[in-house]
């Protein structure tokens, strides 16, 4: 690959990105979230969503010729297979059928010569034999026969490289955290199994948050940070620790950024405690977590995606099943039931803008009014001595006046519909929901995902303020490390479902590296 | 894309997003009814006394689709269930001896208790199936009035005004309300041009009876507990993070729509002057629905507005065709145009990209 | 190991719920209902002959996902009016159900390519679009049948014209044809008449099915059926897959429509259509089918046990409450009864699957706190 640039409507994501990779060698190409590690595979594969952002710059070679992937199917075709972090299988279809699938072998019969080849039977022999023969290069035992729904997590995905291997034309193979729902032994004999692919001349890029697991197997090291190859170094002459500088390093500018903290008393009053806590969110499990937050203060969770730290508010605040105790101000919440902690004065601004934090196809003054209006009465006329509760549409005009000027919320009206805001807005407005109920408590989860720097600054000093105008504790949940260190007072690292370590914002950034590959799972 | 873009900048363009094509379309057939009713020789005012009184019957079950709506249930085929209620309110009132205007407040009274065991009961079902909901409904609906068919000729009815007529036993298919509580409310108030020589009769106790559950209504969205009803349809996951509870805002709603189902059989049976019993009720919730879908409510969207809107434009269609049609073409089509009408805009909310919310 | 079997053994009943219900109902009731042997099997064997047809035409698009196809009452009206022309055309026997046929295959694809179109467009509510097509169409049908017919289109022969010169009479008459294939090779065993005929060309739909499933058109239907998204991201055509499966749905009913009535003898020409769908679906649901599965062996079970309940419903329905309507009720009761059972036990075990989660994870801390 050479020169690799993309952009996302003028966020420059990959900047000159070049590497090569030699037939039958292993790549380990590791990055923190947001690095450009998926996007740059998602180029490589083809994806359509490149497509439809305004293509790339530069050039991808293979074996020396120039290559235009305007598909996947494209770049299946061209020997490049790729299996993703997702599964991609059909659950009631046995292995066999999944490896083969829409790759079926037929035969040609009497009605398929008249109506064409969809009528063509299967020929189920040959189907066997070949998903045998993918199975036995991949190297790892599984059942053919068995039904993907029935199986464990590992085999299911066994089964998508075995796919990927049963292409005759497969030069290259990408595996996307294959091992990140594996277990040791499992992992093990995956990692196996790519040592066997490499020596049939495949070529192999493996990424992963399991550093140990490239140096076992890989030829070379790629490492990504901020959209640019900081290192490309042969595997045999690094180390742990170096990949984790590497990954995670700043330049002096940035780093002296983080200051101004303040020097807040250590001694000061535990408001929240966790324990024990478990959320079962899809794609972020929280295991055990533990944690204090003391009154006052901002607190920053931060961790890589996918290890559980965004249902830690998603758990607490009862939009996903969870248990555990939490504790806030001296009494024990409830979980699983979002308007008992709404009523102890806890607001929650979720990740998930469009899903959770917005009514869409209502108006700002009721996206912002809403939810003061339901648990604190607020907004309301009483008529009839409180028999009726009327709604306050003067009062619900003023408070959202007042918060489309505090937060600069760019809209025509405050009649505007939700969804007709840029994305910077709409988290603006879903700020603004949380203020109008003036909580004790706020948790903001990745509040900055997908919004210009602009709006992101705004964001980030309006929580600030927020927090220390009105001494409202906060706790913020991020992906972004570096964010987190601007904002928070000490941030938490969450690493496979549990806290691995807390740390002040002025800690090194190798400090938090380590923490957020601790426990990875 | 681009086409659709600069479909959106033409004028028409603008109107047809604003209003639906569909809906533009029947208004305008309804206009062109309107225009050649007195060509083709029928007299206007008589067309528009039966498009009012038609109006005055219908109006309150078409309303009975909106809470329902609001709340994310889809369309309620599941009228019939309110509708049931409303009949049973209706007989039995009738068979503890009431007459005339009574015998209607009675009838709302008794059917009440259904309508709220019936609502919940299927509520309750509903919140089991959330997603599934018109589907399951249609078929409640079939269940239930079938279900009732058995209940007609068990239940010991004795009035010999409404049991059949030579074995005394069970109800009649069909039977008057003379005597009983029909016209209660469109003869109240009601106002005659006959005697100056125009055919135009108002139905105004129906309408104000209409305008006032109309006004609750609105009332009720402007409340509290009507916004929360808005928000769990518009996006329920939201209205779970601001603490609602969404399954009981969602059976209130339906709790609601099968008590305006029940006054608006009653309702209807008041205008019309008979009952219909037995199979009947499966033939009431078509045509509410295509009226609130006519009149620009959406699978999760609807207003009182729609209401007033839809049933007049679908009723005005389903009176007007017959004899405006029939004296152009001397063929009677209107049947087959009320069913292509009716079940083209149903199928036509189906099939559009719902935003936002699933 | 134990509590695995209880679970199970809890399973079946739920899987064979309706099924079991059925077996009861009819134990009750043929005694009742003072039926011989011969005359419950004669009339049993015969509508087997008649609706096996149309019922298994609801196979395939249950393969596909699209669920219990409530539009295949659009191919019912196709078969209809291929059978009205081909009764104008004075076309007995045998022949005219051929030819009956190959008329309603072009009216029945064309239906279908139109009902599948839109159900792409409304995926996930694939069976409220189909029921309300049905109606949709009926409307169309009774443009076509009961104006163009004699107006636009000709039609020859008074017999089937209303008097009035254009539209067609309330019953088309078929005597002509009636039970021409039930009577060729029917073999007479102990009073009960066989239709053989009938038989073979079912057993040569369920052929068909069978051998259909492997192909890879079939093998693509399941894998649609199944997950559109990974389907599609496979390379698989969905949208046009999922079309296919509904016109190869529509145009067997049309068939299963023309060996029903040519049985009957003759068909009410509005109405005849109008509850073949229920009917059919309700049979397949009572054989133990659901919206997601659904075997030959379903269609079998579910037309014997749905059919004797339906001839015995009746005269059980005298014998315990002396009206004969009750039980006429009871019937239709019984039908949406099962198809409501089956359409709420479908959703409620696709929103139960989720619930799991949380309890390995609480245990899993458990288990790992002990451990630490």
């Amino acid at each position: 690959m050479r020169s690799i640039k993309k952009d996302f409507f003028g966020n420059q994501v990959l900047t000159d990105i070049n590497f090569t990779l030699g037939e039958g060698e292993v790549l380990g190409l590791c990055g923190e979230n947001g690095a450009g590690k998926s996007t740059l595979m998602k180029i490589l594969f083809g994806m359509d969503v490149i497509r439809e952002t305004g293509g790339y710059e530069g050039d991808i070679f293979i074996n020396g010729e120039k290559a235009v992937f305007n598909t996947p199917f494209d770049a299946l075709k061209a020997g490049i297979g790729m299996v993703h972090q997702e599964f991609s299988l059909i659950p009631g279809f046995t292995a066999t059928e999944n490896i083969l699938l829409n790759r079926e072998p037929q035969r040609r019969n009497v009605v398929s010569q008249i109506f064409g080849d969809r009528l063509n039977t299967l020929d189920y022999k040959e189907m066997d034999r070949r998903s045998a023969e993918a199975i036995k290069k991949m190297g790892v035992e599984i059942d053919a026969k068995m039904v993907i729904s029935s199986m464990p997590v590992g085999h299911k995905q066994f089964t998508e490289i075995a796919r990927e291997l049963s292409k005759d034309q497969l030069k290259l193979l990408i595996l996307d955290e294959p091992t990140a729902v594996l277990t040791e032994k499992e992992a093990e004999a995956l990692l196996e199994s790519i040592r066997g692919m490499s020596a049939q001349g495949i070529s192999v890029i493996f990424i992963t948050h399991r550093l140990h697991e490239i140096l076992a197997v890989c030829d070379k090291v790629v490492v990504m940070r901020d959209g640019h190859v900081v290192r490309d170094v042969p595997a045999k002459e690094t180390s742990v620790d170096d990949i984790t500088r590497w990954m995670v390093g700043r330049d002096v500018q940035s780093g002296s950024a983080v200051p101004e903290a303040k020097a807040e008393p250590s001694d000061a009053k535990t408001i929240m405690s966790i324990k024990n806590l478990w959320v079962d969110m899809p794609g972020e499990t929280v295991r055990n977590v533990s944690l204090d937050v003391r009154e006052g203060e901002i607190l920053g969770i931060g961790g890589l995606a996918g290890q559980g730290k965004l249902g830690i508010p998603n758990g607490i605040m009862g939009l996903y099943e969870a248990g555990g105790t939490v504790v806030f101000d001296g009494q024990e919440i409830s979980l699983n039931n979002p308007r008992k902690c709404l009523d102890s004065s806890l607001a929650f601004v979720s990740e998930d803008r469009r899903g959770v934090g917005l009514l869409l196809d209502e108006t700002l003054e009721w996206n912002i009014a809403f939810p003061a209006m339901q648990i604190q009465d607020k907004f309301l006329k009483k008529l009839f001595g409180g028999a009726i509760k009327w709604r306050d549409e003067k009062g619900i005009h003023a408070v959202t006046q007042k918060y489309i000027d505090a937060l600069q919320i760019r809209c025509t009206s405050s009649k505007q519909k939700a969804k007709e805001l840029s994305g910077g807005n709409q988290q603006k407005v879903c700020l603004a929901k949380a203020f109008a109920l003036e909580p004790k408590f706020l948790f903001v989860s990745e509040p900055t995902r997908g919004i210009d720097v602009g709006a992101k600054s705004l964001v980030l000093e309006a929580l600030k303020k927020f927090n220390r105008e009105s001494g409202v504790t906060v706790v913020m949940i991020s992906s972004e490390l570096e964010e987190l260190r601007q904002t928070c007072d000490r941030i938490a690292i969450v690493s496979g479902g549990q806290v691995s370590g807390i740390l002040p914002a002025a800690a090194s950034s190798e400090e938090f590296g380590t923490l957020m590959i601790s426990q990875v799972v | 894309m681009s086409k659709s873009e600069q479909l959106r900048q033409t004028r028409f363009g603008q109107l047809v997003d604003a209003f639906g094509l569909p809906r533009l379309i029947i208004t305008g057939f309804l206009i062109f009814l309107f225009i050649m009713a007195p060509i083709t020789g029928s007299d206007l005012p008589t067309q528009i006394t039966n498009v009012i009184n038609r109006f005055s019957w219908n109006a309150v079950l078409v309303l009975a689709m909106v809470p329902m709506i609001h709340s994310g249930c889809g369309l309620n085929f599941g009228v019939p269930l309110g509708v049931l209620a409303g009949l049973l309110g209706g007989t039995l009132a009738i068979e503890m001896g009431f007459t005339g205007p009574m015998s209607f407040v009675m009838a709302i009274v008794v059917s009440t208790p259904f309508a709220i065991l019936f609502g919940g009961g299927y509520g309750a079902l509903l919140n089991k199936i959330k997603g599934g909901e018109m589907m399951v409904a249609t078929y409640v609906g079939f269940s239930s009035v079938s279900f009732m068919c058995i209940m007609w000729l068990l239940i010991p009815y004795k009035n010999p005004s409404i049991v059949m007529a030579y074995t005394g036993v069970g109800l009649r298919n069909m039977f008057a309300l003379d005597s009983f509580y029909a016209g209660v409310l469109s003869k109240f108030l009601e106002i005659d041009l006959n005697p100056l020589g125009i055919n135009l009769v108002i139905p105004v106790g129906s309408l104000l009876f209409f305008a006032l559950l109309a006004f609750l209504m609105w009332a009720f969205l402007h409340t509290k507990t009507g916004t929360a009803m808005t928000a769990v349809g518009s996006n329920p996951t939201f209205a779970k993070a601001s603490g609602i509870n969404v399954d009981k805002i969602r059976l209130l709603s339906v709790v609601l729509s099968t008590w305006l189902g029940a006054v608006g059989i009653l309702v209807y049976q008041q205008g019309f002057g008979f009952v219909q019993l037995y199979t009947a009720p499966l033939n009431m919730a078509m045509p509410a629905v295509a009226a609130i879908l006519i009149g620009g409510a959406s699978v999760n969207k609807a207003s009182v507005a729609n209401v007033i809107i839809g049933t007049f434009l679908f009723q005005g269609l389903v009176t007007m065709t017959p004899t405006v049609i029939t004296a152009l073409i001397h063929t009677d089509v209107s049947e087959v145009i009320r069913i292509i009408v009716s079940n083209g805009m149903v199928i036509y909310a189906l099939t559009r990209k719902t935003e936002g919310a699933k | 190991m134990k509590m695995k079997k209880n679970f199970n053994g809890f399973d079946f009943l739920q899987n064979n719920l309706v099924p079991l219900m059925f077996i009861i109902i009819c134990a009750i009731c043929i005694p009742l209902s003072g039926f011989s042997t011969s005359y419950l099997l004669n009339e049993v064997v015969t509508r087997m002959g008649r609706n096996i047809f149309l019922i298994l035409s609801l196979l395939i698009p249950i393969m596909a996902g699209m669920g219990l196809n409530f539009g295949m009452t659009l191919g019912a009206m196709a078969g209809q009016v291929a059978l009205i022309f081909v009764t104008d055309w004075q076309i007995w026997g045998i022949p005219g159900v051929v030819l009956a046929m190959i008329l309603s295959v072009p009216l029945s694809a064309l239906l279908g390519l139109m009902c599948g179109k839109l159900m792409n467009m409304a995926k996930g509510r694939e069976m409220i679009l189909g029921y309300m097509m049905n109606y949709f169409v009926t409307g169309l049908y009774q443009l076509l049948v009961l104006y163009f017919m004699g107006s636009i289109i000709p039609i020859k022969h008074a017999s089937i014209r209303l008097p009035r010169g254009f539209g067609i009479r309330t019953t088309v008459n078929l005597t002509n044809m009636r039970q021409c294939l039930d009577n060729e090779f029917a073999i007479l065993y102990k009073g009960v008449k066989i239709p053989v005929l009938n038989f073979i060309i079912i057993a040569l739909l369920c052929l068909f099915i069978v051998w259909f499933r492997r192909t890879k058109l079939g093998q693509d239907m399941r894998a649609v059926g199944q997950d559109m998204e990974v389907a599609q991201a496979a390379g698989i055509n969905v949208d046009r897959t999922r079309i296919i499966s509904i016109i190869i749905s529509t145009v067997f009913a049309g068939f299963g429509q023309i060996i029903y009535l040519q049985n009957i003898g003759n068909f009410p020409t509005y109405t005849a259509h109008s509850q073949i769908g229920m009917f059919c679906i309700a049979a397949l649901l009572v054989g133990g089918a659901s919206v997601e599965r659904a075997s030959i062996g379903n269609v079998f079970l579910g037309v014997i046990l749905f059919h004797t309940m339906f001839i015995v419903a009746p005269r059980a329905g005298v014998a315990i409450t002396g009206d004969a309507m009750i039980g006429e009720y009871f019937r239709v009761f019984v039908s949406y009864g099962v198809i409501t059972l089956a359409l709420i036990m479908y959703e409620i075990k696709k929103r139960r699957a989720r619930s799991h989660g949380g309890e390995l994870l609480a245990r899993a801390q458990r288990e790992g706190g002990v451990q630490s």
